[in-house]
This record gives C-alpha cells, structure tokens and sequence, in this order.
C-alpha cells in the first residue's frame, strides 16, 4: 500500500463543509419538525378518523415505507416541476424529506395511541374531562412520550437519510463532499473527514432529542422512567 | 423522440433482477458479518463487546451513501483498481446491513430469558453449547420478524448503489429518464417495481409477528 494520504488539500474547503452540515442540520430540523406534525396527524387519523381517512393513511404508510427514498426524492422534484410549478432543490428535498418520515411517524405514533390503555378513557371520562383534553392529556402525549425512543432513532436515520437528497443537488454536506473531492482528486479523503462528520452529527442529534426530551416530558424526568 | 413504452418496462424488468441480486449478497454477506458481531457484543470479553458496539455505532452513524463512496475509492486507494461496480456495491451494503442486523440480533439474543443460561449452566453445558443448543435457537424465533423486516431496507438501500455506476433499477429509471426525460412516468413504474418487491415482505414480516405475538401469549 503506496498511498499517501493528504488531508491538508482539504483544509482550504473548510467553510464549504460547515455550510454543507449547516444546510444538513437545517434541511432535517425542518423534515423532523413538519414529519412529525403530518405523521401524528395521521395517526389519529387513521385510529379515530372515518373509514376513507383510515384506508387513505394506510394506503400513503405502505407505499411510503416499502419504496425507496431515493425514488421518492426523484418523484417529488421531478414531478412539482411537470406540474409546471418551480421550486429550488432545497425545498424539493424537504417536501420528499417530509412526505418520507411523516408515514414512519405514523406508525410509530399509532403504536403509541395502540397502547394507551381503556380504563384510562374510562376514567377520564369520569374525572368529566372533556373529548378534547381526554385525547391530549390521556391520549396523545403520553402516547408520544411512550414511544419517542422510536422517534429518536428514526429522526437520526432521517438526518443520516438527507444525504440522499444530494442527487438532486441539494447543496448539503454529501453534496459538498462530491464536488470537493471532484476538485481536489481527494476522494477518500474526502469521504473520511464527511463520514466522520456525520457521525459526530448522528451524536449530537440523539444529544439534542435527549435534552429536548428532558424538557417536555417532565412526568418522565421526575419518575425516572417511562410510563 | 421515443416515448415511454414496453420496450423501457423490459429493461426495468431487468434491472429489477438485479435489484434482488445485490440485495441477496447485501442479506447473506451482511447476515454472516452481522451475526459475528452479534456474537461478539454478547460475548464475556469486554474487548470484544466494546470492539462490536464501536464497528455497530460508526455503520450506523454514517449514511451508507458515504459508506458507498467510501468503499468505491478506498478500494482503490489500497491498490485494486477496476473493482466492477457490484463488488464494491455489494460490500458496501453488506457492511451496512452487518451493522443493523448485529444490533437487532443482540436484542433478540439478549431478550432470551436469563433463567434459561442459569438452566443452560447447571446442565453443564460449555458456554458454546449453551449457546448454540439453548440461547441461539430461541431467539432465532424472535428475530425472524424483524429480520424479514430488515430485508425490505435492504431491497430499499439497494437504489443508493447507483451512486457507485451499478445498473439496478433506480440506475435503470435514471437512464431512461436521461434519453426521453419523461420523469413523472419512469419514476412511478420504478416505484412499483420497487413497491411489488417489498410489499410480500413487509406483509410476511406482520404476519411472522402475529403469529409469533399469540404462540407467547
């Protein structure tokens, strides 16, 4: 093995690789946040929604979860612009980004809603609370805070999944690393210093989810453990 | 200029055969490596756990797009050049799969109850017999689900070894899309191919878990 590696022929892209992570954070902060939205109001619709919502949700989680997220990706942006409609790639990504998580939120949540127990219904009811604070006290967030380990991983996944969005030059950090190594003949490199990148991100995301956590699950925090 | 017709569903058809081939090496290379590791984060030596849970926790904190590339041009780098575009595919996705199913096999190693080792133990048996005649059998039940489950990422993640110029469908769905850039069409046809290869499975692996879930019941 003759090769010399050199990694000083990056240093000068450095300002490239923190806006490609920069654009990498923001790109899933937004899908997280939007596909969470979409997904736990799938969810609800798809346990207490009438029958054309339920079979509809079923229908958009199996076509979702059992093709490719680069595929996707590919249908969203190509097929927004044979609407005749132009959008940036960014956008593009996070529409797909979005469209993806939202179905596996949707099944994580509905495990959740699935395990809240009826005697809990029953005895909110009896305490006189109202359809609405029932779903969102009994219901929903105890559901969320009984399965957010599920949606810690999947967000991870999901950040680790944006570099997929690349392909359609998103200007993310994968996106860099392609164009810096096209420039500096560096690839492995190149690909070491992303990967490692991604993996120091992939540590402070599962940080960030366990401190947000912390922060709204107080019930949690105080019994030292889940429901 | 040519429009979409039968003549593109056939060389999707054919990519399609790839598509199951890669993910066939990615399963059976990615289930050999998993299970090694596997076995070696529920080992007795720390080393060897430590050593597993660091390979597990960098496969899965790096995307395999960069794992891919990574693989491409490190192959290169120690010297192999010319490495067709399926080794390096097929290694990449196996070292991916490795990482994931090593981690869902520990849980269902370690989800065997512990009274069983202790029965396994007053037996007599070496801790390989234990292994090998008590432990491994069990959990083989339990992972049989999420195994299945994992097959569909697998057929899934194959698309991202277009990346590394090798022909499956996602690759087959791009150069069509660049001779007659009809995107909307080619892209929905590869999306059921894709859809009527993971659809049995994701279903095979639901209804495993049912059955699984009344037999413990």
């Amino acid at each position: 093995m003759s090769y010399q590696f050199d990694f000083a022929a990056l240093l000068p892209y450095w300002p490239e690789f923190v806006r490609g992570l920069w654009l990498t954070l923001q790109l899933s902060a937004m899908a997280t946040v939007l596909g969470f939205i979409v997904g736990t109001l799938c969810a609800i619709g798809r346990a207490d929604g009438p029958p054309a919502v339920k079979w509809a949700v079923a229908a958009y989680v199996e076509v979702i979860r059992n093709t490719p997220l680069l595929v996707q990706i590919f249908l969203v942006y190509f097929g927004i612009a044979t609407l005749g409609i132009r959008i940036g790639a960014n956008t593009a990504a996070v529409a797909a980004l979005v469209v993806n998580v939202g179905a596996y939120t949707c099944e994580i949540v509905r495990a959740g809603l699935e395990s809240v127990h009826k005697a809990q219904l029953e005895a909110a009811d009896c305490l006189g609370l109202s359809r609405v604070q029932t779903y969102w006290h009994v219901v929903l967030r105890p559901a969320v805070e009984r399965v957010y380990p599920a949606l810690t991983s999947q967000y991870v996944l999901l950040m680790l999944a944006s570099s997929i969005t690349s392909q359609i030059s998103a200007e993310e950090l994968t996106a860099v690393a392609n164009r810096v190594q096209s420039d500096t003949f560096r690839s492995f490199e190149t690909y070491i210093v992303v990967g490692l990148l991604y993996l120091l991100l992939s540590f402070v995301v599962r940080i960030a989810f366990w401190l947000v956590g912390l922060g709204v699950f107080v019930r949690r925090r105080k019994l030292g453990t889940a429901l | 200029m040519q429009s979409f017709g039968l003549a593109h569903v056939e060389f999707l058809a054919w990519a399609a055969l790839w598509t199951v081939g890669l993910s066939a090496i990615a399963f059976v290379g990615g289930g050999l490596l998993g299970f090694a590791v596997a076995l070696l984060r529920v080992s007795s030596n720390p080393a060897a756990r430590v050593a597993a849970i660091v390979y597990i926790q960098i496969v899965q904190g790096t995307p395999l797009l960069i794992l891919l590339f990574l693989i491409y041009f490190g192959v290169a780098v120690i010297g192999f050049t010319g490495v067709p575009a399926i080794l390096a595919a097929g290694a990449g996705l196996t070292i991916y799969a490795s990482g994931f199913l090593a981690e869902i096999w520990r849980g269902c190693i370690q989800s065997v109850p512990k009274t069983q080792w202790e029965a396994a133990e007053c037996l007599a048996l070496t801790r390989w017999q234990r292994m090998t005649r008590v432990i491994l059998p069990q959990a083989l039940r339990i992972a049989t689900p999420p195994t299945v489950g994992f097959l569909v990422q697998i057929v899934k993640n194959t698309s991202l070894a277009s990346v590394v110029g090798f022909v499956e469908l996602a690759q087959a769905g791009k150069l069509i899309n660049n001779s007659i850039f009809e995107p909307f069409t080619i892209f929905v046809t590869v999306a059921v191919f894709y859809f009527a290869l993971c659809f049995p499975l994701s279903t095979w692996s639901r209804s495993l878990e049912r059955t699984l879930n009344v037999s413990r019941r």
